[in-house]
């Protein structure tokens, strides 16, 4: 299945007029995955940038029922309200089936939420997780989280004249979630829309657990232009920094694949947060982070099946 | 064992049966004749029996509820709260460091105004870590907005429960709701309990009314940020909410003593009308006074209790009339408030009675942290010297820690 522009429905379930920043990119990951829902849903949230700027009392710009209830939890509220309209339709107070889909930053993900997703994932409750990682927490002002990748610079992680930024590598969340041998995980880019939305209904049709970790720039803390967060989500994609695949049942595929990949210093030197890494005195750094970008690369894709070259 | 009961109002005159059960499968049993719709909980010393005896319910097909078995008490609240904000009647259990690690969810339980309904068994909060019977679970988290409602007994247990649902529940509260019971002494002892026919229970307590704020015919907004300009209207809403907690339990507890005559409210007391001291006391701690106040009453000693089953909403002016008429108030702590001038409820007390007309000399009893026994002699002692300060007017210690090695 792909997505046809042309039978995209106008209807716009995360509605104009919310206060995020101008080229947010998970704003664009609530827009694009709300138009591709199936029938009556539920929207959760964890505490985050879409969470504060869409839902300043009184207004919303959620046209979908929607709760955000604190931050670590987005994952055991979905289990709850998924169970509550199972058991309600066992009693009959409750007919229609109604469709639970997670929203939730990388800080709400990958580091304090990641209990409550994997307890969720482990009891096979029917709903959608999306991540959408703008590898920061840019929300409380751009401080590091497990998201982040090694050399940038965040608030918590400022390259310094001696440290190069974030000292860490990025967490595989995929392979985090697809340990708990759910039937489906994904990752995905903004800038491959149609990959992103068929994935998405692809993840609401699956019974049980689904997650998709896409990408999504955050200009503010990548220190780029508003005008350039499709271009940097894409640039992740081609320089095989961020590899875009799925893992259906346990099985690796490449969605989009990259037979001639940038280098990886087209990307940090297109974001203020790695523009230290091309300083003298942190020379070297980014011939280890296109190591590692080549290393994760052979190994997603020889998951994938692909044959190396 | 079954016997003879007339209270039913049906006119019908159902059998009464009475069941062996600890606290903790009281209220279990009683949830379990409540329609619950989900039950999210982890398992933690005290609680355990009340989750695991409503899980043979369900794999025993005996109730239609989806159990959610949690990986942390953190995510059984937010399942609860999920839950309950989506229509369904839910209840969860904990005690200590499992009710601590709640602590973020029950104000959001509160402030997102969720009936759901928790067990506790009072348990004594690490370090040193101890798995026994105190308050301090509970009284740190007294100011979250939940209704708390302490039992003497399993009967007490039981009935709390099938009533705390309905109070709740009332629209015009739609507060959350903890069921207290101690650690051990009540959660694990077995006593007997006089319960109702599922049928009974059934009209008493109907399914909940289909509420489901989670509507997609209809969405809504739940958890907005509010910023100075709108969040202290919601908290004032909040409270106002709480304030009406005296009047649906009242209606409840009438109800339920038409059809049970067993008469509950806000508070239970023990000769204190004419009484120069009176303690004052939650929990089973009041089963043990009783009976040392009858002794004394039986030798002419003018003493009296008065146990608080309501401890949020703080019934002040109720309480006020009872003990202004004593020359001595003791007020049983079973936790401590650290670098505070009393034990939590020796605070209410003091500060209801500041404004009181009369003002009886006030003294506070610190007992049985971790577990600690409190004897009959050492409560006996208690109204001895309370006695004493009634006619002397002089107080010894204001604050004093009884059954602790000095």
């Amino acid at each position: 299945m792909m997505v046809v522009l042309k039978e995209l429905t106008t209807e716009e379930l995360l509605a104009p007029g919310h206060r995020l920043c101008g080229g947010c990119g998970a704003s664009i990951a609530a827009r694009l995955a709300l138009k591709m829902t199936r029938g009556p849903t539920v929207v959760v949230q964890s505490t985050g940038c879409l969470e504060v700027a869409t839902t300043i009392y009184p207004y919303t710009a959620w046209r979908v029922p929607y709760a955000h209830i604190a931050f670590e939890n987005a994952a055991a509220v979905a289990s709850g309200i998924e169970a509550a309209f199972k058991a309600m339709e066992k009693r009959g107070a409750w007919k229609e089936h109604v469709d639970v889909i997670v929203f939730a930053g990388d800080g709400g993900t990958f580091d304090i939420g990641i209990q409550a997703l994997s307890g969720a994932l482990e009891r096979w409750h029917d709903f959608v997780y999306i991540c959408y990682d703008n590898e920061a927490y840019m929300n409380t002002g751009i401080q590091r989280s497990g998201a982040t990748p090694h050399g940038a610079s965040t608030t918590t992680s400022p390259a310094g004249s001696r440290i190069p930024g974030k000292a860490e590598w990025k967490k595989d969340f995929a392979a985090i979630c697809a340990a708990h041998g759910i039937d489906y995980v994904a990752t995905a880019s903004v800038a491959y829309w149609n990959d992103y939305m068929t994935k998405v209904r692809k993840a609401i049709e699956v019974d049980g657990p689904a997650v998709i970790h896409v990408l999504s720039p955050c200009p503010r803390g990548w220190r780029c232009d508003t005008s350039e967060s499709i271009k940097m989500a894409r640039l992740a994609v081609q320089t095989r920094f961020f590899p875009v695949y799925e893992i259906e049942h346990g099985k690796y595929a490449l969605s989009v694949k990259v037979p001639k990949p940038l280098p990886v210093e087209e990307l940090l030197k297109s974001q203020g947060r790695s523009s230290h890494l091309f300083k003298p005195e942190h020379e070297g750094e980014i011939g280890n982070i296109q190591r590692r970008v080549d290393a994760n690369w052979n190994r997603i894709s020889s998951l994938c099946g692909e044959v190396q070259k | 064992m079954p016997c003879e009961g007339d209270h039913d109002d049906g006119g019908v005159k159902e059998m009464r049966t009475r069941m062996g059960f600890t606290g903790d499968e009281a209220l279990a049993y009683a949830a379990k004749q409540s329609t619950v719709d989900v039950v999210s909980a982890y398992p933690i010393t005290p609680q355990t029996i009340m989750v695991e005896l409503f899980s043979e319910y369900v794999a025993n097909g005996e109730v239609d509820t989806n159990f959610v078995c949690v990986e942390s008490e953190h995510s059984a609240m937010s399942a609860c709260v999920g839950a309950s904000l989506t229509g369904a009647r839910v209840l969860t259990a904990t005690a200590s460091q499992g009710l601590a690690l709640m602590h973020e969810m029950m104000y959001i339980a509160s402030g997102l105004r969720c009936p759901i309904v928790m067990g506790v068994a009072n348990r004594a909060l690490s370090a040193p870590i101890n798995i026994h019977g105190d308050q301090s679970d509970m009284m740190g988290s007294r100011d979250c907005g939940w209704i708390q409602i302490y039992c003497e007994n399993a009967q007490e247990s039981y009935d709390w429960t099938l009533q705390a649902f309905k109070i709740a529940e009332d629209p015009n509260v739609l507060l959350p709701v903890t069921v207290n019971l101690d650690g051990f002494i009540l959660s694990h002892a077995m006593e007997g309990v006089e319960v109702l026919s599922d049928e009974q229970a059934k009209r008493f307590l109907p399914p909940r009314r289909l509420d489901c704020r989670l509507d997609p015919k209809n969405p809504a907004t739940i958890g907005a940020l509010c910023l100075p300009d709108y969040y202290f209207e919601f908290k004032k809403q909040q409270d106002e909410a709480m304030k009406q907690v005296p009047a649906a339990l009242a209606k409840v507890t009438e109800e339920y003593m038409r059809l049970t005559g067993r008469r509950y409210g806000m508070m239970d007391e023990f000769e204190t009308k004419d009484a120069e001291v009176v303690l004052v006391c939650l929990g089973s701690t009041a089963g043990t006074a009783r009976s040392v106040a009858k002794e004394l009453r039986a030798r002419g000693k003018k003493v009296g209790l008065l146990k608080l089953w309501l401890y949020r909403p703080f019934p002040s002016n109720e309480v006020a009339d009872v003990i202004a008429g004593s020359k001595v108030v003791v007020v049983l702590d079973r936790a401590l408030s650290f670098g505070a001038p009393y034990g939590a409820l020796c605070q209410d007390i003091v500060s209801t009675m500041y404004t009181s007309r009369s003002k009886p000399l006030i003294s506070n009893v610190i007992y049985g942290l971790g577990g600690r026994d409190i004897t009959p002699s050492e409560i006996g002692s208690e109204y001895e010297e309370a006695l004493a300060a009634a006619k002397t007017g002089v107080l010894g210690e204001q604050v004093k820690f009884v059954g602790v090695r000095e």
